[in-house]
């Protein structure tokens, strides 16, 4: 190890820029980038997709994609250019002096390799250690990280392991030389919020113990509110603000971090959220919804105004106030090997008050999109009943079930997968019309017009192809697809997990506007319960198939009965970042 | 796992039959008079009472499914039956040929496994990047070329251009290498193609960058890391590429005027000589069905993921497929 006065910061990049060469010409990632971080300091790069700040983390282990070009700039460390290093200089930077920590634990191991030899190989890499000391550091690496059993778990395979376990790994890996960095690239993105605390606090611990440095990327505010002695602000290849957490987060004085800050879910989930709707112009709501005399896109006359519902009245499951009961639900997997059954889904009972939100809420394996998929009849029940509109549709079968189907539409999590890549923007949501034979050519694409302008999307969109839109634009292209057969119910699984905060609030505010201009009902799956307390009118918590708790979204997050609730409100990162609401 | 592979072998019996009775089907509907063909190509003063003995004594006066019977039940004692033509049993044919072949699909099989997998490696390893694209060029060539032409070329320049390996027969090791090469071509530019293409997939895994990141040097990162999990779905094919090889044989024993199981094809083919054919084709069936049996027991040694189920056996081949397309 170079010797270093304490002084000395283990990091140094000045002036950074890197260039991505793409067919359309040079994109700047990063325009110019200077920071240091010292010795045991904790530094978190904020910012949005596209914001540069992985490409920053990347560029320091010099692991750039290979389309990318560092244009100018240094990274010091330890007193050697990391930008002009060889690459002999690198290998022996990189898992010896510098840690990194990637983003998502379930594709970031070798999938044929046994974890301990995937631990150890860093000390043989570096000649640290010969193959059975080596094993034996692994095992001790693997228990620093956190992982229990970690003898057991050293001989095991990747696909064996939890992705928090997965997480631990990486860790381990990333500690085991004794580095005096660590770059933790949204380390806990992928992870459940009650494993991202955990991970987070272990690595806060590690960090302390051997005063190691860290620089954590993240999306998330809340988690540099918490985790970070200094926060650093990035917006389109830029350091936009820099300082504390009280300061960034007190005081923002960027307009980016103002902006960035209220749209932060995680930041504002104890509060109460003001929106502002922009509600849909009557007029398009009537000429679109409305089932004018001789509209081939209206099966029936709404029964109810939009808003001719009252939260009081959520309890009755009468179909007047109720527009989907799923009673006793169960679903039953079989086992491999002859092991008997597992209850994916356990006697669970909810219902989707119309006009309104109900969100069932829960951690990967509860069993949330499973009771999606048994209330929407897209799966079979081993027992139990689903109510729609009052009818029971647990049998439906053939035409009932088209028709069902009809008035249930689902958006998926994933906008860049649940949009066919080969067709245009107007074929993916005239296609639910196609498929129920609605309307001629001309009303059919007159309606993809107007769904595009109710999503607020410009109608240019129309003839292009999902990958010329943004993650945000396909997802309001899901919603208009949806939206074309003018459903009662809207499926919303995990509608706005795999876009930025900024993009998230944007959508969920398009929601919230649908629904109160058109009284919609909305049945919400997510993991975030910071997102469900800004959509949701009731909630639902899941865990391992069972429905934990219900009740309205204030009394459930002010006043939490399970104890699983509570863990899951705790871990909500930013709860205790000192925000003051600019504005 | 016993019952496993009890299962398998009970599928395998069922491919053979299948194969067997296909090939049955699609001779005797061929165009010709086998019993003509047995008097002699020249014989034209044959009678029709000489036809019809000839036909007597080989069982084929009597109904198709009869004589379907009649071969089956003889397959089910062992007896592949003789040859038309010359008389001699079938299975002492077959047997004769497989050495010699055996001599060229094995080098063939080792020289494309390295040549291709070599290439596939020397395309992805280098950082040079028209190398790597030259290199990535060549494959789809190997594919295209056709084998004939190609064992020509060879002739003329390793038998008459510079003599160091004869033209033609099986004496000794020399006579092995041209053959294996003209072999090797288009199975090795499979591997190539196949596997340069997996390669480059892996490469951008984010456990490749773990790896880099862990401070390996490129050797490491492509032969610890990179090469074992893109072989996996080449290893798939391995079936394919066997049943390439038999097949390539035919060309090439042809050319090379080699004795082996593509010439005893080639000439029973010409002959209609519909025994021997049916016995080529039993045993290619075994050959093919042997190969995949031995992948699928061999995959999970490989791939931790994948693994053997006692109890569904379609869930095995999606699993495998899975895993090869992943």
């Amino acid at each position: 190890m170079t010797p270093q006065t304490p002084q000395e910061p283990v990091l140094v990049i000045e002036d950074l820029a890197v260039q991505y060469r793409t067919p359309t010409g040079v994109v700047d990632a990063v325009r110019t980038v200077s920071l240091r971080i010292e010795r045991g300091e904790k530094v978190a790069i904020v910012g949005e997709s596209g914001s540069g700040k992985s490409t920053t983390a990347h560029a320091v282990v010099q692991l750039l994609a290979p389309a990318a070009r560092i244009a100018r700039g240094s990274i010091r460390f330890g007193g050697i250019d990391l930008v002009h290093a060889s690459r002999g200089e690198l290998r022996a930077i990189r898992g010896r002096r510098i840690g990194l920590v990637p983003q998502d634990p379930t594709v970031s191991l070798n999938p044929v390799t046994r974890i301990g030899t995937q631990v150890a190989e860093v000390l043989v890499i570096h000649g640290l250690a010969d193959r059975r000391t080596a094993a034996a550091a692994a095992v001790e690496a693997l228990r620093r990280a956190g992982l229990p059993d970690p003898e057991l778990h050293a001989r095991q395979f990747p696909h064996e392991l939890s992705g928090g376990m997965r997480q631990r790994v990486l860790i381990a890996i990333a500690i085991i030389a004794g580095p005096e960095l660590i770059i933790a690239d949204e380390p806990t993105s992928a992870l459940d919020v009650t494993i991202q605390r955990q991970i987070l606090d272990h690595i806060d611990e590690l960090a302390a113990e051997t005063g190691t440095s860290v620089l954590l990327i993240t999306h998330d505010l809340g988690i540099a509110a918490d985790r970070a002695d200094r926060i650093i602000v990035m917006n389109q290849g830029v350091i936009v603000e820099e300082g504390t957490p009280a300061e960034v987060l007190g005081a923002p004085k960027h307009p980016y971090t103002q902006a960035l800050i209220r749209a932060a879910p995680s930041l504002n989930a104890l509060g109460d959220v003001e929106r502002v709707l922009d509600r849909l112009p009557k007029e398009t709501r009537v000429r679109v919804f409305g089932g004018r005399a001789g509209d081939p896109f209206t099966v029936r006359d709404r029964s109810k105004g939009p808003l001719a519902t009252d939260p009081s009245g959520a309890t009755d499951e009468s179909p007047a106030r109720t527009v989907l009961v799923a009673e006793n639900l169960v679903k039953d997997f079989a086992l491999p090997h002859g092991g008997g059954v597992a209850h994916a889904v356990a006697n669970v009972s909810f219902a989707v008050p119309r006009g309104q939100t109900f969100a069932l809420v829960g951690e990967s394996g509860s069993g949330k999109t499973t009771t999606a998929r048994l209330a929407l009849r897209l799966d079979d029940v081993t027992s139990g009943r689903v109510l729609f509109d009052g009818r029971d549709v647990t049998d439906a079968r053939g035409r009932e079930l088209r028709d069902l189907r009809r008035r249930i539409q689902v958006v998926h999590q994933n906008p860049y997968a649940s949009l066919n890549p080969r067709l245009s923007i107007r074929a993916i949501i005239s296609d639910p019309l196609v498929a129920y034979g609605l309307g001629d050519r001309t009303e059919r694409r007159t309606r993809a017009a107007e769904l595009v302008d109710v999503v607020a999307l410009p109608s240019s969109v129309l003839d292009r192809r999902p990958a010329e839109l943004s993650g945000g634009q396909r997802q309001r292209v899901a919603i208009a697809r949806a939206l074309a057969l003018n459903p009662e119910l809207l499926v919303l699984d995990e509608p706005v997990s795999a876009l930025d905060v900024s993009i998230q609030a944007q959508i969920l505010g398009l929601l919230a506007s649908l629904q109160d201009s058109l009284g919609l009902s909305y049945l919400f799956i997510s993991h975030d319960l910071a997102v469900v307390r800004q959509i949701a009118h009731r909630v639902g918590v899941m865990r391992l198939g069972e429905l934990v708790e219900v009740g309205d979204v204030g009394t459930v997050f002010a006043d939490p009965q399970h104890e699983y609730t509570r863990a899951l409100l705790d871990a909500i990162p930013g709860a205790g970042a000192p925000v003051v609401q600019p504005g | 796992m016993s019952r496993y592979i009890a299962l398998r072998l009970l599928q395998a019996i069922g491919v053979l039959w299948a194969a067997y009775t296909v090939s049955f089907l699609v001779l005797y509907a061929l165009p010709g008079d086998p019993a003509r063909l047995l008097a002699g190509p020249d014989a034209t003063d044959v009678t029709a009472a000489q036809l019809d003995t000839l036909r007597a004594q080989f069982g084929l006066d009597k109904p198709l499914v009869v004589q379907y019977i009649e071969h089956l039940g003889a397959l089910l004692r062992g007896d592949l039956g003789t040859s038309l033509p010359t008389g001699r049993p079938v299975a002492e044919l077959i047997g004769e040929a497989i050495p010699s072949t055996l001599q060229i699909a094995a080098l063939g099989l080792l020289l494309a496994v390295l040549v291709g997998g070599g290439l596939a490696l020397a395309a992805t390893f280098t950082r040079h990047r028209g190398l790597g694209q030259l290199l990535l060029a060549l494959p789809p060539i190997g594919v295209a070329v056709p084998g004939f032409w190609f064992a020509l070329l060879l002739i003329q320049w390793f038998s008459f251009g510079i003599p160091l390996f004869p033209a033609v027969g099986n004496q000794g090791f020399a006579s092995v290498v041209l053959p294996a090469i003209t072999l090797a071509l288009p199975t090795g530019a499979t591997i190539a193609q196949l596997l340069s293409k997996s390669l480059v997939t892996t490469l951008r895994e984010p456990y490749i960058d773990t790896a880099w990141a862990k401070g390996a040097g490129p050797g490491r990162v492509h032969l610890r890391h990179a090469l074992r999990n893109a072989a996996l779905p080449a290893l798939t094919v391995t079936g394919l590429i066997v049943g390439q090889l038999l097949s390539g044989t035919v060309v090439t024993e042809t050319v090379f005027s080699r004795p082996g199981l593509g010439r005893v094809t080639a000439t029973a083919v010409a002959q209609q000589d519909i025994p021997v054919v049916q016995g080529i084709v039993l045993f290619a069936a075994a050959v093919f069905v042997v190969t995949n049996l031995l992948v699928d027991l061999v995959y999970p040694l490989l791939d931790p993921r994948i693994v053997i189920r006692k109890r569904r056996l379609p869930r095995v081949r999606v699993a495998a497929t899975a895993g090869a397309s992943r």
